[in-house]
């Protein structure tokens, strides 16, 4: 056999799935905008990692990246729901029913505002699931009102120079509690694909805080979510790569420069330092180099921080294996004895 | 002097947190065993401490057991109230105070008998501890009750074993308590010394095969046999004790073989993402429910419009409380049901339904569900503080046999034997689509829920008929379950030409207030709501009847008004009959507004 035979390359994956049965419909966002780019990494990650899109919940709020869900893995379950609600929806969702992989799509308004509350108490009670904020730091079907993410200072397409300070998500979220904490930048797929399959597989709540240009309205000089912008001030922290439990891990990794995190599922997250030397077990340490990063002006992109340890909400609550949907009267009506057990109480 | 027998009102008047409830409750349980028909309203402050509390007891050889205002026997022990609370007896009633409250003996009637006991002296006596002895002061005035009324004294020592089963020395001190009020009471309140006490109980058989329970435990109780599998909730008053049930049988009796749990209870940081977990849960496939109450309801309306026009099962209870705002937090109303009913922005209608009793508080912790899955849709079940927290007699609760509703749901197995699935379409002429569950193994079985307009396909659309077919689909929906949800209960009288409408808890006074229109020779037909949209039975009522009086706890006639939607042709049929003060509605409240309106007629 010649060596110039080109191998057969399947692009089929595990599940014998193209690419394309994870497509979803035709975006209707403005040509350009970074919210396509993190839909298509979202096709490539779940295609990669061998997720059976019926098994997936896709789940959103209001906003134009609550709208991506209709973009991806159409036969995969979706809610669409309301404005800043995205959170509370998804955490009854996954605790009726544990075995859906839960997939969340928020904008930074429905996160970093209106919907605050619930994004908080998710990550404190580390529901399950991957939370992706599509943040461009500006209200976009609105047409242009400063988000709560944006800088202070940064100028609006109109002119305007945004009075208030921002809320960082990242920080937020380390201080909240959560245990995988990411921010990426929507054009880097690279970065991105292996960032969202780790969120995906991760023990609890992950978020990724991706910046996302909004090219109608956020993409001008003087914007902090822009393309340009981004270019201009990115710091990428690691080169990520995840090896599935079903995959040889072909490289040697050179222990001073490349840490690996153990995911529940067996696939190994290898983190390759760049930018800087950064212990991604360190919650303090993250919250540290978020503080310093943005006081430096830049855009920081990787893996902050994970914690596969601790106890995930479905954990706490304890229970049953099967899901809460499919129980019936055998599984959950006491019998005759008990009630009038019961009752003796009362008379 | 006739004494009265077991048709009595007695007030216990007492300090938030002074511990008054448990020795209200011996009292209450003692009477329900000796077979006395017998209720409590607990009428207590939004407070912890310090703030004046009520409890009234009722005993009725005839079953009345409702709210009654007149009160033939007050027990003062609150200085802050203990004047009003002396002109609240009845002339010829007893008027039993805390010496230590020193009232001036010139305020005190002429036509109540006055008893002032020593009680920081009893109590004295009945402890050393410190502490024990703000608590045991109620059980002492339980003792002297139990002296005076002639309470069985087997039954009461019964009760205090009962209630505090598990702690053998807080049973030895109110058993002590209690005998120091009895021997103070033998010793110093004979008939020779304070002139003859009007009150005797007796032994009865009337609460034989019955329970004594509040709507808001039975309703817990009955979500665990409903198969309630997901319950998120934020804490409000007086919801809290349905959720705090729930959890309680929930964790002791719905155990896996492995001891997991086969229920999810969460805490939810406010009412927005209480309902929306419920959403989520309801759009997973779980019988999932909130409990909550007027301010919380309000914050739910966003999410409720989702679920009528997503199509979720959805459930809320609604232990109504005074409104507007945050009103009176701890007194009964019945003041949520026009907003209720169509809770949410745009075109939106629920299913609401109405419990009157403990038994119907149980059963409707399955039939909420069964009505949510079947219509997916929301379904609110109306209780009030009146029901949901005061101990009612009710018939022991049969067990349920009744299998669950799930509704139209289809499995992989269904799909593989269709042509097509449309999420939103009238494939059996009802209204009412089919759905499928998240995670189901077919290709046609995943779509995008939304509450932004929508086509039968589930799909996004902005198209005006396609928009529009869904919305006037979900109206037909609507007709179908008229003829689902419960019926009213209509309960005739002979030569009646008056027909009264009530719901909830109004029905326990309505039942008295027909006995006494009786006697003053007004026979009356009364049908009991038990459920929106109204069935057919409602119309029909109406129709045969020339007045019909609605009676209702709210200020605005809600009820009436939406009685009016429905059937605008009957509007100079209806009258309104309303109490709205924020106490438990009482039978003359109703009688004595209806028999003048009926005068005037």
């Amino acid at each position: 056999m010649s060596e110039l035979e080109a191998k057969p390359v399947s692009t089929n994956n595990k599940l014998g799935l193209a690419k394309s049965d994870y497509l979803g419909g035709k975006s209707t966002l403005c040509v350009g905008c970074g919210h396509d780019s993190i839909t298509n990494s979202i096709i490539s990650s779940f295609h990669a990692s061998n997720i059976s899109p019926y098994d997936v919940a896709k789940m959103s709020g209001i906003g134009c990246s609550s709208k991506t869900p209709g973009y991806f893995l159409s036969k995969a379950s979706g809610f669409n729901s309301i404005h800043g609600r995205m959170a509370p929806v998804s955490t009854g969702a996954k605790v009726a029913n544990q075995k859906l992989i839960t997939l969340g799509i928020s904008g930074d308004g429905d996160t970093a505002s209106i919907g605050l509350g619930g994004f908080v108490h998710l990550m404190r009670r580390n529901v399950p699931m991957a939370y992706l904020v599509a943040n461009n730091g500006v209200y976009g079907l609105t047409k242009g009102q400063f988000s709560a993410t944006s800088e202070k200072g940064s100028r609006s397409k109109a002119g305007g120079s945004n009075p208030f300070s921002m809320i960082d998500l990242c920080s937020l979220a380390l201080d909240v509690g959560c245990t995988f904490v990411a921010r990426s930048f929507s054009g880097d797929a690279k970065q991105l694909v292996p960032l969202i399959s780790a969120a995906v597989k991760h023990n609890g709540t992950a978020l990724i805080d991706i910046i996302s240009p909004c090219v109608t309205y956020n993409n001008h000089e003087g914007s902090t979510k822009s393309y340009n912008f981004y270019k201009d001030h990115k710091v990428i922290l690691q080169e990520l790569g995840l090896i599935l439990p079903e995959q040889e891990i072909l490289a040697d990794y050179d222990p001073g420069s490349t840490t690996r995190v153990d995911m529940p599922d067996g696939s190994i997250l290898t983190l390759k330092k760049l930018a800087l030397d950064h212990d991604v077990t360190n919650r303090w340490a993250a919250q540290q180099l978020v503080h310093e990063s943005n006081s430096r002006g830049e855009i920081l992109t990787g893996l902050l921080y994970i914690d596969e340890k601790s106890q995930n909400f479905l954990q706490t609550l304890d229970l049953t294996e099967r899901p809460l949907s499919e129980l019936g009267e055998t599984e959950t009506r006491p019998s005759a004895q008990v009630l009038s057990d019961i009752f003796k109480e009362y008379r | 002097m006739q004494k009265k027998i077991n048709d009595f009102v007695i007030n216990v008047a007492t300090v938030n947190g002074s511990g008054s409830q448990s020795a209200n409750t011996i009292l209450i349980k003692s009477l329900f065993r000796m077979g006395i028909p017998v209720g409590g309203k607990n009428i207590f402050p939004s407070n912890i401490m310090g703030l004046p509390t009520w409890f009234v007891i009722r005993a009725n050889k005839n079953g009345y057991t409702c709210m009654k205002r007149e009160y033939d026997m007050v027990v003062a022990m609150n200085v802050a109230t203990v004047l009003d609370d002396l002109k609240s007896v009845n002339p010829g009633g007893v008027f039993l105070y805390n010496e230590d409250l020193k009232v001036e003996a010139s305020l005190l009637r002429k036509d109540t008998l006055n008893i002032s006991v020593p009680f920081r002296k009893l109590v004295d006596q009945a402890t050393d501890q410190l502490k024990l002895k703000k608590l045991l002061a109620n059980t002492i005035y339980v003792g002297i009750l139990s002296h005076l009324l002639d309470i069985d004294y087997e039954v009461l020592i019964s009760v205090i074993k009962d209630q505090f089963a598990d702690k053998a020395a807080v049973v030895a001190s109110n058993l002590k308590a209690i005998d120091v009020g009895r021997a103070y009471a033998a010793e110093n309140l004979t008939d020779t010394l304070i002139g003859d006490f009007p009150l005797k109980l007796e032994k009865m058989n009337k609460t034989q095969g019955k329970i004594l329970i509040d709507g808001n435990t039975a309703a817990g109780l009955g979500l665990v046999y409903g198969g309630c599998t997901f319950a998120s909730w934020y804490p409000i008053t007086p919801s809290t004790s349905l959720v705090e049930s729930f959890a309680r049988y929930a964790n002791r009796y719905r155990k896996d073989k492995d001891g997991k749990n086969t229920f999810a209870i969460i805490q939810a940081e406010d009412e927005l993402a209480a309902i929306c977990m419920v959403l989520g849960a309801g759009w997973s496939g779980a019988r999932a429910m909130t409990a909550t109450s007027g301010p919380g309801l309000s914050l739910m309306a966003e999410a409720s419009g989702l679920s009528y026009y997503a199509e979720i099962p959805t459930v809320i209870w609604d232990v109504q409380r005074t409104g507007p705002s945050t009103g009176l937090p701890t007194r009964t109303q019945q003041a949520d049901v026009g907003f209720a009913a169509h809770l949410s922005h745009g075109d939106t209608e629920h299913i609401l339904l109405f419990p009157a009793t403990p038994e119907e508080c149980f059963e409707f912790g399955q039939t909420c569900f069964d009505l949510a899955e079947k219509f997916q849709t929301l379904v609110i079940v109306m209780s009030d503080i009146d029901l949901g927290m005061n101990l009612w007699i009710t018939d022991e609760i049969k067990y349920p046999t009744k299998p669950f509703e799930r509704g139209k749901v289809l499995r992989e197995e269904e799909l593989k034997q269709m042509p097509q699935f449309l999420r939103y379409q009238d494939k059996d002429g009802d209204g009412i689509p089919y759905r499928t569950l998240p995670g189901t193994h077919h290709p046609a079985a995943g779509f995008l829920t939304r509450g932004s307009g929508h086509n039968e396909k589930a799909q996004y659309t902005e198209n005006n008929v396609q928009y529009q077919t869904v919305l006037d689909r979900i109206v037909k929906k609507f007709e179908t379950a008229k003829k689902h949800v419960p019926k009213p209960i209509i309960e005739t009288q002979v030569g009646a030409k008056v027909g009264i409408i009530a719901f909830g808890s109004t029905h326990w006074p309505m039942l008295e207030a027909r006995d006494i229109l009786k006697t003053q020779g007004l026979a009356t037909d009364y049908l009991r709501l038990r459920a929106m949209p109204f069935s057919p039975e409602v119309h029909d009522f109406i129709k045969s009847h020339e007045r019909i009086y609605v009676v209702e706890q709210n200020r605005d006639s809600q009820m009436l008004k939406l009685i009016l939607m429905e059937y605008p042709q009957y509007a100079t049929r209806l009258i309104s009959i309303r109490n709205y003060d924020g106490l438990p509605l009482d039978a003359v409240r109703i009688s004595e507004p209806l028999l003048k309106l009926e005068k005037s007629s």
